[in-house]
């Protein structure tokens, strides 16, 4: 385990910088972690955000984009829109989650 | 024991110079052999790289209006089948009347409980995270197929010279 500094925070993080303490997070550090990657933070961005965070809190493990279509409403084409490229991955990263483990 | 690190960001790979393209061909109707190359395709298409979907033969089912939402699975040839009640399925007992219909609805059930949408519902998916789907030239014309007869969504029925071309610097897949 290890820690380094966001906004003069020791926050706990994985090898590749994903957050692993859950209660770590906050959204001023969820927006300093989506600059990072380059993502200017919208509304819709942040129910998303917010959805991710409200389902892990239940289910105990990240939404797949999936998940967050069927059930947070957000469709695969638009979480694709927001969040280029690898949508699961950036979104869970932003929100301070793990990374999402299921295939599908 | 924590130690403290420089701040690292995870590399998504928006600024890689490579464009990695996967090309599936879905050679197969059956339901379980679907849903490989559905997996793969998505998977790969929430990791950035493109794909390509081209269907063949018995994978038109999976792109036929009509059939995308009827394709079974028969344990019939199939030893690694196994019962609920554990052991293997006895092979004499595979071809009995109404197998197939069990057998299918038990699969359905199992990959529906997993999340996992059926097929149609997967293209959709896979087409919204920006995946193409092709269709076979020779498949279409054995089975007496047009453009009509297969989803909206894809894109062309094309030639063997015409899937060179869309595969060209892609790692395929052939399932």
């Amino acid at each position: 385990m290890s820690t380094t500094s966001v906004m003069g925070r020791e926050v706990h993080v994985d090898g590749e910088g994903f957050l692993t303490e859950f209660d770590e997070w906050d959204e001023a550090l969820g927006a300093e972690l989506a600059s990072q990657i380059g993502i200017e933070m919208t509304d819709e961005h942040w129910s998303l955000i917010r959805f991710l965070r409200a389902d892990y809190a239940e289910m105990g493990q990240t939404a797949t984009t999936r998940r967050v279509a069927t059930v947070g409403g957000v469709p695969v084409k638009r979480q694709f829109e927001l969040f280029p490229k690898k949508p699961g991955k950036k979104m869970a990263y932003i929100a301070g989650l793990p990374k999402p483990a299921g295939c599908v | 024991m924590t130690d403290t690190q420089p701040r690292v960001v995870p590399d998504f790979g928006d600024h890689d110079e490579t464009d990695r393209k996967l090309v599936i061909i879905c050679s197969k109707g059956n339901l379980d052999m679907a849903y490989p190359g559905l997996v793969l395709a998505n998977a790969a298409l929430g990791e950035g790289i493109a794909v390509d979907l081209f269907f063949t033969f018995w994978g038109f089912d999976m792109i036929t209006k009509k059939r995308q939402r009827k394709l079974a699975f028969s344990p019939v040839g199939n030893t690694a089948m196994h019962l609920p009640t554990g052991g293997r399925m006895p092979q004499w007992l595979s071809p009995f009347p109404g197998m197939t219909a069990i057998a299918t609805r038990m699969m359905r059930k199992q990959i529906d409980d997993l999340g996992v949408p059926p097929v149609d519902e997967f293209l959709d998916q896979i087409v919204a995270s920006g995946g193409r789907l092709w269709a076979c030239r020779m498949s279409a014309d054995m089975q007496g197929l047009t453009m009509a007869d297969l989803r909206d969504d894809v894109e062309d029925i094309i030639t063997a010279a015409d899937f060179m071309d869309l595969s060209e610097g892609a790692q395929t897949l052939f399932i």
